[in-house]
């Protein structure tokens, strides 16, 4: 180990700085070529539809249909006059993705907390339980959706028979509210909280181990250590953690879709399904286009809200 | 009806207003206009239906392959796998590949497929999506097809010959039609009182057996949303004298009298506990087949999956006259041809022989438990042997369609929200439905002005 020049050992910047220059063995376009594949499939895929999505959204628009009328900012004056015909749909799958982000995230944000804790710890068949908690993650939203319908079944499913078992009354998991957002819910934090919980694991691994032991000297217990150098220490991670979270659970779609259909009602119709009904079953993709933009303006203000509340304050 | 000219205009102005965006995001946006023009340029309506014999005489041209797409996910799929594989017995030059998407998402597909030139050469259809598509020219006239089989009305029901059509154009080749039946379990008929061997054919008999159910504990008819918004709650629309939407298609009959009457009679099963509240979705089905209900009203698609259950006893009959007028919901799956951006007239020789041969031989289709649309397969006297088939069969002269209006089924999301609200006893019968007819007509009354440039 120590006979191989290390990278580390070498001072870096300072003196080093004016030899860099000398040594360089590149070509100058190097870093631009490098950087191209990435920038090629960003502009493929996420800038060129982004800004073409822009210019469906000002127009009337059915991709098959060869007239497509432009309608300047129409689509989006709809979206905020009570009289259109999309007012309605728009603002209630808006208010129904609102609802399921507030009662899901401090779920999806806390509970992985808690697990990331528990695995961190040294105990036998940790390996096998961390693999568990993160294996439902891997599934995808088909699976989840029949798998919870049969168990979410209000006459024939399991949970009521467990329900049952130990004497409470039925609960119609898919088709009443309250209990329609909660089964949601739960099957959300179940499906998707591996995910935060490895993201915790890992920032609990970068904390140094000095750090718990002056605490301990200074006299700090469990609890003093999780909160003045676990907490803080993750303070990073818990944004990404946030905004991650946020950013998914606004983008819900498949757990309704498959589960409840938007029902009862139109009570769990998200934002998402608002849209895909609008421009992927009656084909008004402007329509559908400026309902996206929106509810990605929303999301853009959450997100930067949520990264100054969260910032590091110096006091 | 097309306009060569409005692709050019586009183009233009993207261009003029490249100012207003930024340098990357103009680029950006040209690339994206630009890649965007093959895309939509598969120009429908405008391909030369071939000459020839609209596939009468079979295909005896080089090997194809012929690219046929379909949403049979069940327990159809299989039987018309077998179907394709003894066309190609009889016609070896032909190879079938069949791609099954789910339906919801076929209808997604297959037009952004077309619209990309890579459009399978055969597909199906349901009637009621039939307008839609050919409206946004997602597939191509067959009155050639038709006309060189012979194919005539006298041939088929009308009503299913007509939901070809779309403005004086045939775009439908009927293959069959899957009216709702009523479907009953014998051995709890029996346990509750009632002879299994007489089902209920009008009002008073069916709430009689549902009396007897109920004063043994049973519940008779499980009334989940997803039944009420599809064939048993549109069954009872039609039956109590109302409708979806008027023949024209301007007009939604949401909070039709008749509408209004059969939601209330479909909600009062709930609420005098002939059904239970808050049923889940496909647990009539469960019931059914659990020795835990009498009845279930659905489609003949549940005549396969009923038979492989061996530990069920179960019989299906006509619907039984419920609301006053016999009528029962009926679909319809008809072979369509996509529009293709460069076709290959070998190809579409082979596609015509091979929907033509299909429909010919659908015979084998009944045993998917779908009634044959045309009446010459019908009258086989195979048919006849095909116990459930036939029962669904008399259904024929009183089944109802959607009309064959383009984006009729836009306003289904309404009709399932309206019914939905009211199983869940969300909201009352009327309030619910007039909401909904509000709203429907308004997108009917949008969508009139978008197809009709």
């Amino acid at each position: 180990m120590t006979a191989l020049p290390s990278a580390a050992t070498r001072p870096a910047g300072g003196p080093g700085g004016e030899r860099r220059g000398r040594l360089r063995l590149h070509h100058p376009l190097t870093p631009y070529a490098l950087c191209a594949p990435y920038v090629l499939l960003l502009t493929a895929f996420v800038l060129v539809p982004a800004v073409w999505g822009i210019w469906i959204s000002l127009h009337d628009w059915d991709f098959l249909l060869p007239y497509k009328p432009f309608v300047g900012a129409q689509n989006y004056a709809n979206l905020f006059d009570p009289s259109s015909i999309v007012f309605g749909d728009f603002w209630n799958g808006m208010k129904n993705t609102a609802i399921f982000t507030v009662a899901s995230v401090p779920f999806l944000v806390v509970i992985p907390f808690l697990v990331a804790l528990l695995l961190n710890r040294h105990f036998p068949a940790r390996t096998f339980f961390r693999a568990m908690i993160f294996a439902p993650f891997v599934l995808g939203i088909a699976v989840i959706g029949v798998l919870f319908k049969y168990l979410l079944n209000t006459q024939f499913g399991l949970i009521n028979a467990f329900l049952d078992a130990v004497g409470l009354p039925p609960v119609a998991w898919l088709e009443t509210q309250p209990a329609v957002w909660i089964a949601l819910v739960g099957v959300t934090v179940w499906w998707t909280m591996g995910f935060n919980t490895v993201i915790y694991l890992a920032g609990l691994q970068s904390l140094p181990e000095e750090h718990y032991e002056a605490a301990e000297l200074d006299g700090a217990g469990a609890w003093g250590k999780l909160r003045h150098i676990t907490v803080p220490g993750l303070r990073m991670v818990m944004i990404f953690v946030v905004t991650t979270t946020i950013l998914a659970s606004a983008n819900m779609f498949g757990q309704s879709y498959l589960l409840t259909s938007g029902g009862p009602g139109d009570s769990t119709r998200t934002a998402i399904m608002v849209m895909t009904e609008e421009g992927l079953r009656r084909f008004k993709m402007g329509s559908a286009s400026a309902m996206s933009y929106l509810l990605a303006l929303f999301l853009a203000v959450i997100s930067i809200a949520n990264f100054f509340l969260m910032r590091e304050r110096k006091s | 009806m097309i306009t060569t000219t409005s692709r050019p205009v586009l183009g233009q102005r993207s261009i003029s207003r490249r100012g207003l965006l930024g340098g990357v995001a103009a680029v950006a946006a040209g690339a994206g206009l630009a890649a965007c023009q093959p895309g939509s340029s598969a120009r429908p309506g405008q391909q030369v239906a071939p000459s020839g014999d609209g596939g009468a005489a079979g295909y005896d041209g080089p090997p194809v392959e012929l690219a046929f797409w379909n949403g049979l996910t069940g327990g159809d799929g299989p039987i018309m796998k077998k179907m394709c594989d003894n066309f190609t017995k009889e016609y070896p030059n032909v190879k079938i590949s069949t791609t099954t998407i789910a339906w919801a998402d076929y209808y997604q597909k297959l037009p952004a497929a077309v619209s990309n030139g890579k459009g399978p050469d055969v597909g199906m259809m349901h009637a009621d999506t039939l307008a839609t598509n050919a409206a946004r020219q997602v597939v191509q006239p067959l009155d050639d097809v038709a006309n060189a089989l012979g194919m005539t009305e006298e041939d088929f029901t009308p009503i299913v010959w007509q939901a070809g059509m779309y403005n004086g154009q045939r775009y439908g080749l009927p293959l069959d039609l899957h009216p709702a039946g009523l479907y009953y379990n014998k051995r709890v008929m029996e346990k509750v009182g009632a002879d299994p061997d007489s089902p209920p054919t009008n009002m008073d008999e069916f709430m009689n057996v549902l009396d007897m159910a109920k004063s043994k504990g049973v519940q008779g008819l499980w009334v989940p949303p997803g039944a009420v918004a599809n064939n048993f709650g549109q069954t009872m629309v039609y039956q109590f004298g109302g409708h979806m939407v008027d023949e024209a298609g301007t007009t939604s009959g949401y909070n039709h009298p008749g509408t209004v009457a059969a939601m209330q009679w479909v909600r009062s099963l709930i609420d005098e506990g002939y059904s239970p509240k808050n049923a889940a979705n496909d647990s009539d089905t469960l019931a059914l087949q659990n020795d835990k209900t009498v009845f279930m009203f659905n489609g003949p698609w549940m005549v396969t999956p009923l038979k492989e259950n061996k530990k069920v006893d179960w019989g299906v009959t006509q619907v039984p006259n419920i609301g006053g007028t016999l009528a029962t919901w009926s679909g319809s799956h008809q072979f369509v041809l996509p529009v293709q951006r460069s076709a290959d007239e070998n190809k579409t020789k082979a596609a015509r022989a091979f929907v033509n041969w299909i429909i010919q031989n659908s015979l084998a289709w009944a045993d998917a438990g779908m009634v044959p649309a045309r009446a010459s397969v019908r009258e086989m006297p195979e048919f006849a042997e095909k116990e459930e088939v036939n029962i669904f069969a008399q259904q024929l002269d009183y089944v109802r369609f959607l009309p064959p209006v383009p984006g009729i089924s836009d306003i289904a999301t309404e009709w399932a929200t309206a019914t939905s609200n009211i199983v869940a006893g969300k909201k009352g019968v009327q309030e619910a439905l007039d909401e909904a007819a509000q709203k429907a007509n308004r997108i009917l009354a949008e969508n009139q002005k978008k197809y009709q440039r």
